[in-house]
C-alpha cells in the first residue's frame, strides 16, 4: 500500500512538472503581453495594455484574424462533414478493401506537415488554386478530416445497431433515419469534432505558410513579426490565439466526456 | 377467396455459406398469437427479421394477404417489432419515442401527442411521458417499447424475446399484459422466444424450430402431449424417453422391450408392427410414485438421486438398476407428505394410455 502511494506521489509530481514545462512559456507570454517594457526581462515594468491597443489598430493583423476565423470555421464544417461520411460508411457497410480505405482516410496526420505542405503547394499551383483562402481551407480540410472521422466513429461504435433498424421498422426511410436517429445520436461527437478541427486549423502554421500566398493567417503573421524584430505585440496576439484554441479544445472535451460518461451508465 | 395474413412458402435464407433457415412453410392467421420457439441459433430470429423485411429470403416467397413481400423495404411495411434490446431512442424522451413512428408516417403533431398519450395510458405508464429513457426501470422500458410499436395500430406485431431481460416476477406480469392486449386488440402477435413457459403460457399456436427447420407446428397442448419427433420430445417439457423394440401385439396393446424392462402401451391411430424400433415417451407429470410395489404392468424400481423445486412443483430425478434416468413431477404438497430420502429405492408406474410413441428410423 505505502509503496503504491509512493509511486503515486512520484507520478503526480511527474505530471505536475509536465504541465509546468508546457504552460510556463505560455504563462510568461501572457504576462509579458501586459508588460510596458519592450524587452521581456525581469523585473517587469508597469502594467499596460499598450500592445493590445497596437494590434487592435493594425489593419494587417485584423485581416489575418479575419482570415483565420474564415478558414477555421469553413474548414471545421467541411472536415466534420467528410469525417462523418467516412465514419458512417465504415459503421454501416462491409466491403472489400475496407482496411485499405480506412488506412488511406487516416493517413494525412501521419505525413510530416512540411511534406504535406509542399505537396499541397505543388498540386494547388499546378491546378491554379494556390495563394487563395480556399487553398488553405482545402489543405486544412484534408489535414483535419481524419480527426473528425475518429471522434464520430467512436460515437457510432457505441450505438446499438438495432436503433437504426428500429427506425426503419417504424416507417422511417434511410434519409429520415439519418436525420432523426443517426445525426441526433452523433450530435455530441459532431459538436466535439467541429470544435477540435476548428482549433487545429486555427493554430496550423506550416501548411498555411506554404499555400496562403498573400492571405496570411494569424500563425503566419506571428512568424513574420518574430522574424522582423523582438516585438511584444506577438505576446498579445499569442494570448488571443491561446485563449481561442483552449476554449475550442475544452468545449470539445466537455462534449466528448459527457457522452463517454453517459455511454458507460 | 380469403388469404392468410402471412404465408411462407419454401423460404430459405443463407448468410454466405451459412444456412440460417431452410424451406420454411407455414401460415399465420389473423388474430392469432403465434410463438416461434427453439434453442439459440435455430433460425427463429431470422424468421422474424424476414417478416419485418430486415432480411430478404434467399429463395421462396413471403406473402402478406397474398401480396408478395420479398423485396419490400422495412419502412414500407407495417410490421412493428419489439426488440430484444428494446432499441428505444436514448436522445428522445418517453413520449417522443412513442411518437416516432407516427412522425415518420407524417401524422400531425397534435394527433401524435393525443395518440401517444393514449397508448402510454393503456400501458399504465402515462405519468412517465416526459421522462428520459435512461431513468426508467426494465419493466417501464418494456411498456414504452410496446407502446411505441402498438401506437402504429398494425395488423401484426412482432416480438423478439422481449421479456428475456426482465426479472422472473415481471415476466409473469408482462405475460398477462401481453395476453390481455392481444385479446383486446385482436392483433396478430408473432412472438419469438427460447422459453417454453412463455410460449406455452401465451400462444394459441407454437412453431418449434431446430437448426433452421420447422420441427413441429401445433397447439401448445398437442406439442406437449404428442411431440412429433425426438428433438421436440427432448426440448419440450420433462419427458422420460426410452427406446425399444416391439415384441408382441395383442388386441391394440403393444409390448416393447427396453433396457430397463418390458412395458406396454395402447396403440392409438398408429401403424405399429412387430419388430418396430420406437421411442417410448412418458411425460414426467403422468408418472405415479409409490413406496410399495404397485399392481401395474408398467413399473420400474428406482433409486432417488435428486430433486428440483420450481414453484409449487417438484421434479424428482431417479435411476433404475440399469442406469436409465427417470423423471417424475408432482405437487410439492404431496411430496412433503411422503417423507422420502435420497438413495432409497421407490417404485414408478404409468398407465398404458399415457404413453406417446415415435417411430425411429
Amino acid at each position: 500500500m505505502t509503496k503504491d502511494k509512493f509511486y503515486n506521489l512520484i507520478l503526480k509530481f511527474y505530471l505536475f512538472f509536465i504541465f509546468v514545462f508546457i504552460f510556463t512559456p505560455i504563462a510568461f507570454s501572457i504576462i509579458f503581453s501586459f508588460n510596458s517594457q519592450r524587452f521581456p526581462t525581469i523585473p517587469l515594468g508597469n502594467f499596460s495594455i499598450e500592445w493590445y491597443i497596437k494590434i487592435f489598430n493594425d489593419a494587417e493583423i485584423w485581416q489575418a484574424a479575419i482570415n483565420s476565423v474564415v478558414v477555421s470555421s469553413i474548414t471545421c464544417l467541411i472536415a466534420t462533414f467528410l469525417g462523418f461520411c467516412t465514419a458512417y460508411s465504415d459503421y454501416r457497410y462491409r466491403f472489400k478493401f475496407k482496411g485499405i480505405y480506412l488506412a488511406l482516410v487516416l493517413l494525412p496526420p501521419t505525413i510530416p506537415l512540411i511534406i504535406l505542405a509542399l505537396a499541397m503547394l505543388a498540386w494547388l499551383s499546378k491546378i491554379g488554386m494556390s495563394g487563395q483562402l480556399w487553398s488553405i481551407i482545402c489543405a486544412h480540410s484534408v489535414l483535419t478530416a481524419p480527426f473528425a472521422m475518429a471522434i464520430i466513429r467512436l460515437r457510432l461504435n457505441q450505438m446499438d445497431p438495432d436503433l437504426e433498424a428500429a427506425s426503419w421498422n417504424l416507417g422511417g426511410s434511410e434519409w429520415d433515419t439519418m436525420r432523426n436517429v443517426i445525426l441526433p445520436y452523433c450530435r455530441p461527437a459532431i459538436i466535439s469534432s467541429l470544435c477540435l478541427t476548428a482549433a487545429v486549423s486555427f493554430d496550423e502554421f506550416a501548411i498555411s505558410w506554404f499555400v496562403s500566398g498573400l492571405n496570411k493567417t494569424v500563425p503566419v503573421i506571428i512568424l513574420e513579426i518574430v522574424q522582423g524584430n523582438i516585438d511584444p505585440q506577438v505576446n498579445a496576439i499569442g494570448t488571443f490565439v491561446f485563449f481561442t484554441s483552449i476554449t475550442l479544445v475544452i468545449t470539445a472535451q466537455i462534449f466528448f466526456l459527457t457522452w463517454q460518461m453517459k455511454g458507460k451508465k | 377467396m380469403t388469404y392468410p395474413l402471412v404465408s411462407f412458402k419454401n423460404v430459405t435464407k443463407n448468410f454466405g455459406k451459412m444456412n440460417a433457415v431452410t424451406n420454411l412453410n407455414f401460415e399465420i392467421d389473423k388474430g392469432e398469437f403465434l410463438a416461434i420457439m427453439g434453442p439459440s441459433g435455430c433460425g427463429k430470429t431470422t424468421t422474424l427479421r424476414m417478416l419485418a423485411g430486415l432480411e430478404n429470403p434467399s429463395s421462396g416467397e413471403i406473402r402478406f394477404n397474398n401480396r408478395l413481400m420479398n423485396n419490400v423495404k422495412p419502412h414500407e411495411r407495417d410490421t412493428p417489432l419489439v426488440w430484444q434490446s428494446l432499441a428505444l431512442f436514448p436522445f428522445l424522451n418517453v413520449q417522443e419515442n412513442v411518437e416516432f413512428g407516427l412522425k415518420m408516417r407524417g401524422v400531425s403533431s397534435k394527433t401524435r401527442q393525443k395518440k401517444s398519450l393514449e397508448w402510454l395510458e393503456k400501458l399504465e405508464v402515462r405519468e412517465l411521458a416526459k421522462r428520459d429513457i435512461s431513468t426508467l426501470s426494465g419493466g417501464q422500458k418494456q411498456r414504452v417499447a410496446l407502446a411505441r410499436s402498438l401506437v402504429m395500430e398494425p395488423e401484426i406485431l412482432l416480438l423478439d424475446e422481449p421479456l428475456s431481460a426482465l426479472d422472473a416476477h415481471l415476466v409473469i406480469r408482462m405475460q398477462a399484459v401481453l395476453t390481455q392486449l392481444q385479446k383486446e386488440l385482436g392483433i396478430t402477435f408473432v412472438y419469438v422466444t427460447h422459453s417454453q413457459s412463455e410460449a406455452f403460457a401465451m400462444a394459441n399456436r407454437v412453431i418449434i424450430m431446430n437448426v433452421g427447420e420447422i420441427s413441429q407446428i401445433g397447439k401448445p397442448k398437442d406439442i406437449y402431449r404428442s411431440p412429433a419427433n425426438q428433438f421436440v420430445a427432448e426440448f419440450v417439457g420433462r419427458n422420460n424417453i426410452l427406446s425399444g423394440k416391439v415384441y408382441d401385439i395383442k388386441s391394440k396393446i403393444a409390448f416393447i422391450k427396453t433396457n430397463s424392462g418390458n412395458y406396454n402401451f395402447e396403440i392409438i391411430d398408429k401403424n405399429i408392427e412387430l419388430g418396430h424400433t420406437l421411442n417410448y415417451i412418458i411425460s414426467a407429470d403422468l408418472m405415479n410414485f409409490s413406496l410399495v410395489k404397485p399392481k401395474n404392468s408398467n413399473i420400474v424400481n428406482c433409486k432417488l438421486i435428486s430433486e428440483e423445486y420450481i414453484g409449487s412443483m417438484v421434479t424428482l430425478f431417479l435411476e433404475s438398476v440399469d442406469g436409465t434416468e427417470f423423471k417424475i413431477q408432482m405437487q410439492e404438497r404431496e411430496y412433503s407428505k411422503l417423507n422420502i430420502q435420497n438413495g432409497e429405492k421407490y417404485w414408478l408406474s404409468w398407465s398404458k394410455k399415457n404413453v406417446h410413441t415415435l417411430k425411429k428410423d
